[in-house]
């Protein structure tokens, strides 16, 4: 995102042309010692806790759909350290990496997996639909795109009572083509509602490639008919993500209304835990995780920088290793709901 | 300690598979993320990837082997320092690995023995009965005044209004043009432009903004022109609105009002003449209000306005200029989910909500010439639904007869009449007659449009045939 660039103006940045994804643009935060080990023990969690999950799934104490976040804990990570108290986060199915960066904690997220009384939702939503009020997580949602009208709902709130905050609404490549993406987009710039849209490009919805399903691949200028400024991230680069997230908080906060950040990025997991990944090459995978793992990309820094040494690390990765398993041995021991709550909540 | 590698499920309803191929040998080191072997599932190919990290002390499934049970070890991980010779003696049980079998403290996968059995399902815990409280009285010598339904609405929405800052009303045209229907005449002038808001059409995305506002905390009005335009909104209303409260364990819902003209008006043909009542009577989490007088009208509107969850608030086009008496009293809501008894009767009951009524008012009288007393229950709310004081007055009577506009199949009366013969059979002396619109779309030309919808011969036809006259 360049630093110079108007705010209001729908133009994206030159640097980051539509057919050079090979994430190597684009403004990069300055990070200290603290960013670079905050960033390396959030993002490790997120990872680690998918892969937990993928492993209670296999085990079936996770039912349903479950869909992992590994590879994209950049953008969650960078986004989280750009936002301050009462700023909302509302996200589609793919949600359990939003959650923790929030704040949420691991043993209530993997107990709601489990569909467990300890779980955000009492067990009674599970993987896609969970929720915090305390955390300002608004879901969650299992219908692809329906997050971003009520995200754009969350910034109407924050318009409407006069607060600072800013809604932030993530959703898919594949949600960027729902109707509703583009009533919201109007209405956004049309009463400039306070909402940072991340679209985060994995280039796969389900297992159609974005050339496949889409006319316009360049989702940063899917607000240009609205006059919504968009700008393509390297979602791999926690730093890049959080130079963007700056700059798009300054742009809501100043009453400038909507933005749009095209995070790109890629899952290394199937679509859910049922999904061979046939659409996609081995090497296409591999490559990505070598040369452009965003835990790898930190880790990599800290050593080079001194900033941590390989048994620092390693106590980091134990530490973390330790809430995952933490949060894996409370969601296989705590009780499922009461019967009784079947017919709670339906109604206040 | 050593890990087993279990046979992971791979899909919701994976139960076993065929272990089709190793990509790792004895010996080998692994990290996680490491694709270890190949697992087909009875809908795909799929890559097993390593949890942990470790060598793999022993392969104890052959590649090709099928209907390899889920959870069975296929494979020994050893952590560093541990030697192939430990796995001979290591346990198959580990603490490192989750146990995958079931006890009481919930501690269960998912298997076949999940499945409810008929002994289960009768255990199945009973719905909540919840108290509705009764209309409020009105205090003797209460000034009546004639008011018409769409100027009730508008009172009921100023009144929400003035008493709390957090409720806003937002749609198309509601603003600058007064209102499609002119039921929020008057609102932008004294609230203003922050809380009377003008939306584009785009009834999918604003219905969601609505219901975001509410997550958040307001509480919207959203106006539909008609609800006929509200099914673009469909998924907002029923998987966001209504499901929000439960999915959340009860942190957030949607506390909101959907309202608009619901049902035919007047030669508007298919697309703008459906009764949504139905519908929307279906979906757990909603309430579903339908008010024929003006009275009541306002009342409810301002209790469904106060209410805490998402209420459908189905209007009329043809009973907004109706006029009735509404009492002149500071604060007059009435109960959401409460029938009102319109006109005591001993003969037969007659149920009917919102438009129906004029059916039914008009069936009364004429049938009252015929000397049949009808007791006439106005439901005023589809859900939740006051059965019990239907089911009193059939106790009664014996006999019971609904009128709605909407379509036949699955109609609000089809569950009025399963609930009256299952809670009442014994009391009723005839079957229970259900009137509808015909089974066909709304119809343009004037006589069909009148032939598709129902009418009061019919009504009084179904009351005198269910008393055998």
């Amino acid at each position: 995102m360049a630093p110079k660039q108007s705010a209001s103006a729908p133009v994206r940045k030159a640097a980051a042309k539509p057919a050079k994804k090979d994430f190597n643009g684009g403004t990069i935060a300055e990070f200290n010692k603290n960013d670079e080990l905050s960033a390396y023990r959030e993002m490790l969690l997120i990872r680690r806790f998918e892969e937990k999950a993928g492993q209670l799934y296999g085990m079936g104490f996770i039912g349903g759909f479950c869909h992992l976040y590994i590879g994209q804990e950049a953008v969650v990570i960078g986004m989280q350290m750009a936002m301050k108290e009462g700023d909302q986060v509302i996200t589609g199915y793919r949600d359990h990496g939003h959650m923790l960066a929030t704040g949420m904690t691991a043993r209530g997220v993997m107990a709601e997996l489990t569909g467990r009384r300890g779980g955000y939702s009492k067990g009674k939503g599970g993987s896609m639909h969970m929720f915090s009020k305390e955390k300002h997580f608004y879901g969650g949602h299992g219908i692809v795109g329906a997050q971003v009208s009520l995200g754009t709902g969350l910034g109407f709130a924050n318009k409407y009572r006069g607060n600072d905050n800013v809604s932030i609404a993530y959703f898919g490549d594949g949600a960027a083509n729902q109707g509703q993406v583009y009533e919201s987009f109007n209405m956004a710039n049309l009463w400039k509602l306070p909402v940072i849209y991340v679209i985060e490009n994995n280039r796969y919805a389900m297992g159609t490639s974005v050339a496949r399903a889409s006319a316009q691949t360049d989702f940063s200028q899917r607000g240009a008919s609205f006059g919504i400024p968009g700008y393509q991230v390297d979602g791999m680069d926690v730093r890049a993500v959080k130079a963007a997230a700056d700059e798009a908080m300054e742009h809501c906060r100043s009453g400038k209304g909507p933005i749009i950040l095209e995070m790109l990025t890629y899952r290394y997991r199937g679509h859910s835990m049922s999904d061979p990944a046939k659409y996609r090459s081995k090497d296409e995978v591999q490559k990505m995780r070598s040369e452009h793992d965003p835990i790898e990309q930190v880790r990599a820094r800290l050593l080079e920088k001194g900033w941590a040494t390989e048994d620092e690390l390693k106590a980091i990765d134990k530490d973390v290793r330790d809430i995952v398993a933490d949060s894996a041995d409370f969601a296989q021991s705590d009780p499922e709901p009461d019967v009784s709550e079947l017919y709670t909540d339906i109604l206040l | 300690m050593p890990i087993n590698i279990l046979m992971p499920a791979l899909s919701p309803t994976m139960e076993e598979g065929t272990l089709s191929k190793w990509l790792k040998n004895e010996g080998d080191k692994v990290t996680s993320g490491d694709v270890i072997a190949e697992i087909e599932t009875d809908k795909a190919t799929m890559e097993v990837e390593a949890v942990d990290e470790g060598v793999i002390g022993k392969l104890l499934i052959a590649a090709g082997t099928e209907n390899v049970k889920v959870n069975t070890p296929i494979a020994i991980l050893l952590q560093d320092g541990e030697s192939a010779d430990a796995v001979a003696a290591a346990p198959k049980a580990d603490a490192d690995t989750p146990a995958a079998t079931s006890d009481a403290s919930g501690g269960k996968a998912r298997e076949s023995a999940d499945e409810p059995t008929a002994a289960a399902d009768s255990k199945v815990p009973a719905q909540p009965k919840v108290d509705v409280a009764a209309d409020p009285d009105i205090p003797a010598g209460t000034e009546m005044v004639s008011t018409t339904v769409r100027e009730a609405l508008r009172d009921a929405m100023a009144e929400e209004m003035r008493r709390d800052p957090d409720v806003f009303v937002m749609g198309e045209e509601v603003a600058e043009y007064q209102g499609a229907y002119k039921v929020t005449q008057g609102l932008l002038q004294e609230f203003g432009a922050n809380r009377v808001i003008d939306t584009p059409i785009t009834e999918h995305g604003f219905a969601g903004v609505g219901v975001g506002a509410a997550m958040a905390g307001l509480k919207p009005i959203v106006e539909f022109m008609t609800f006929n335009f509200a099914m673009q909104a469909i998924d907002q209303i029923i998987n966001s609105a209504a499901k929000t409260l439960y999915m959340s364990g009860g942190q957030m819902g949607a506390p909101m009002v959907f309202r608009g003209p619901n049902g035919a008006a007047a030669r508007v043909a298919a697309q703008h003449s459906q009764d949504y009542a139905a519908w929307y009577s279906h979906i757990p989490g909603l309430k579903v209000v339908v008010p024929y007088t003006a009275a009541d009208a306002k009342g409810l509107l301002k209790a469904a306005i106060r209410d805490p969850n998402p209420v459908i608030f189905l209007e009329n086009e043809i009973l907004y200029g109706q006029s009735f008496d509404v009492p002149k009293l500071d604060d007059f809501v009435l109960p959401i989910g409460k029938a009102r008894i319109h006109r005591k009767g001993k003969d037969v009951t007659l149920v009917s909500w919102g438009i129906g009524m004029t059916y039914a008012v008009k069936a009364v009288a004429e049938l009252e010439k015929a000397g049949i007393d009808v007791e006439l229950i106005d439901l005023r709310t589809i859900r939740p639904m006051d059965l019990p004081t239907v089911i009193e007055s059939v106790k009664k009577t014996g006999r019971l007869v609904t009128i709605e506009e909407g379509f036949p199949q699955s109609s609000v009366g089809d569950f009025i009449a399963n609930s009256v013969q299952r809670e009442a059979f014994d009391y009723l002396d005839a079957p229970v007659l259900t009137i509808a619109g015909k089974d066909v779309p709304m119809p343009y030309a004037a006589n069909l449009e009148k032939l598709a919808l129902p009418n009061v011969g019919e009504v009084v036809q179904a009351v005198k045939a269910v008393c055998y006259k």
